[in-house]
């Protein structure tokens, strides 16, 4: 467990010393300082949804709906730069480190392969969860300071995304013991893609009422838990929205129809224990 | 290819190492690798006794660095097995007694000199401390560049950078895969040196090198594999061949093809009651590179 922790902590030490890193963090800067003028832009521009003599919705939904689809572009925004910051950070950990000579010095000395690739793992997640959850508490700050309002849930769509990146990382170092550090980046995002198209899906299926549309979302979700996290997510932000308020939001690109549940939360666990069982597996056996 | 010497040579050399089976450094058996439709290792014995500095010389593709890698766990034999002082190469008792450089290794490019080495102590559970960072800095030759970024440093100085991270935790056994190949001629005498002190520590070190001048210079023994299979393996002045004496004398040089060292004392004082003048005396011995070259590559 010591070797563990050692090796988490390098990689830490490696996300916070590493120049790619600074630019993450400067790309990080200019999306929030863009998230913020957005933000107040949106709350001060004129009302939406104004048709002929009078309002569809009040002035109080508006706020309510440009409130939750902000928090929806920055929940995606938050966890797509956390993604890229997890696969950057995963994506050439087995193979890629053995390629470049990285990894044998350290297997090498006594510790097992599962508590390296364990260490690799724990630092990835510290890294990337911290990132996420300090994005996220910004965006909710930054809408709350420019539109006075606070998502109808706060906490739980924040563990919802975290434990959407924790996948996404378990997933990325799976990659990395098969495919070179390439192959694997451009897999982690092809699946990315994927998932947020299961979740477009979704949306558009339950606005238009198409069952095979949603259970192909559906399908898709269970074979990428991360995205029916980010849905549920979603969902959670927006939770309180009803009638055409709901509706509005369900239409726009962050919104959700999907809620999250004790199924979504046992799946993804177990989801994580089968991607970690498989990426053990294969370290061991690989040569190096 | 010679196959003579192998069958005589390989005897030899296991029943003069040093050491029992169980006090073996290194204990490989019947050792065996195969990639698919290439083998890499065929049925290799091989044994590095405690204390004993074994070459390992060979074509690139012979198996080497596969050896190598097995006897370190990095690689799963098809047969045989590799022990470490007793113990299998792939666990951790094995790995706690081993120091070990891989032919293409490289460090994070972020850590310093100093960083890399207490990583290597905190996984391998040494408790030196800054002391044994010192200690190894300073023994290969880079005290000045402890705080130096590995991506600042050249080749060589990752190099010996590299020999000192194999030598953290007090290993008894060391592997060595080409540990010269980046150094220039002081740098290579650097490691000649070192090695020297390791063995005179008791440290056994099997070393993978192409330099079969300074394999032939620095080793107790001497294993020559081709095509994964160990072709001759002995002491040094074994394997090479003998060449004859040849002596300078007052009326030219003198040839006597078929005698060794031990004849050179008879031979002079013949010459000597002859009335001959001698000048010079030359034992002449094939080196260490002409026995390889007639095993590995006889064209």
């Amino acid at each position: 467990m010591t070797a563990t922790v050692t090796i988490a902590r390098h990689v830490v030490q490696e996300s916070v010393r590493r120049r790619v890193f600074a630019v993450v963090f400067l790309l990080t800067l200019a999306f929030l300082g863009l998230f913020i003028l957005a933000t107040v832009k949106a709350f001060a521009g004129p009302a939406p949804f104004v048709f002929g003599s009078g309002n569809l919705i009040n002035a109080g939904q508006i706020t309510s709906i440009t409130t939750v689809t902000l928090l929806g572009l920055g929940s995606f925004a938050s966890l797509f730069l956390a993604t890229v910051l997890a696969v950057f950070l995963t994506l050439g950990a087995v193979r890629g480190d053995a390629e470049r000579g990285l990894l044998q010095p350290l297997v090498v000395r006594p510790l097992g392969r599962a508590e390296l690739l364990l260490g690799r793992f724990l630092g990835a997640v510290v890294v990337c969860v911290t990132y996420l959850t300090v994005l996220y508490a910004a965006v909710v700050v930054i809408v709350h300071q420019a539109g006075g309002h606070w998502p109808d849930h706060v906490l739980g769509p924040g563990l919802a995304l975290n434990a959407a990146i924790t996948i996404l990382v378990a997933m990325s170092l799976l990659g990395s013991v098969f495919l070179s550090a390439t192959a694997n980046g451009i897999a982690m995002f092809m699946l990315y893609g994927a998932g947020l198209v299961s979740g477009l899906l979704a949306s558009i299926a339950a606005a238009l009422g198409a069952q095979t549309l949603l259970t192909i979302a559906h399908d898709m979700a269970i074979g990428l838990p991360f995205e029916g996290l980010y849905q549920a997510a979603l969902h959670a932000l927006g939770s309180n929205q009803t009638g055409v308020s709901r509706v509005l939001v369900n239409l726009g690109p962050f919104g959700a129809s999907q809620a999250g549940g004790v199924s979504l939360v046992l799946w993804s666990g177990g989801y994580l224990a089968i991607t970690a069982l498989i990426a053990i597996v294969a370290f061991e056996r690989r040569d190096l | 290819m010679s196959t003579a010497p192998e069958t005589s040579l390989s005897a030899d050399l296991l029943a003069q190492s040093p050491a029992t089976t169980d006090q073996h450094a290194l204990s490989v058996a019947g050792l065996g690798k195969r990639y698919r439709s290439v083998t890499a290792l065929d049925g290799v014995e091989l044994t590095v006794g405690p204390g004993e500095l074994v070459g390992l010389v060979g074509a690139n593709g012979a198996g080497k660095s596969t050896l190598m890698k097995i006897a370190c766990g990095l690689v799963r034999p098809t047969t045989g097995t590799a022990r470490i002082f007793g113990a299998h190469s792939d666990t951790r008792e094995a790995r706690r007694m081993l120091g070990y450089l891989a032919e293409l290794f490289r460090f994070p490019g972020w850590c310093t000199g100093s960083e890399v080495l207490a990583l290597h102590q905190r996984l391998s559970g040494s408790q030196g401390g800054r002391p044994e960072r010192d200690e190894l800095l300073e023994l290969v030759g880079l005290s000045d560049a402890a705080n130096r970024r590995v991506e600042e440093m050249s080749k060589g100085m990752q190099q010996r950078l590299g020999i000192a991270q194999a030598l953290v935790g007090a290993p008894r056994l060391l592997l060595l895969d080409e540990p010269t190949s980046a150094l220039d001629p002081a740098g290579r005498r650097t490691v000649r040196t070192l090695l020297l002190e390791l063995r005179s520590r008791g440290i056994a070190v099997l070393l993978n090198s192409h330099l079969l001048g300074e394999v032939e210079r620095v080793c107790d023994r001497v294993v020559i594999l081709a095509a994964g299979k160990v072709v001759a393996a002995g002491r040094a002045d074994e394997l090479t061949m003998r060449g004859g004496v040849e002596i300078q004398t007052g009326n030219g040089t003198r040839r006597f093809p078929d005698a060794r060292r031990e004849d050179v004392p008879r031979i002079v004082a013949q010459l000597v009651s002859d009335g001959v003048e001698i000048f010079e005396v030359t034992v002449i011995r094939s080196t260490l590179e002409d026995a390889y070259l007639q095993l590995v590559d006889p064209t």
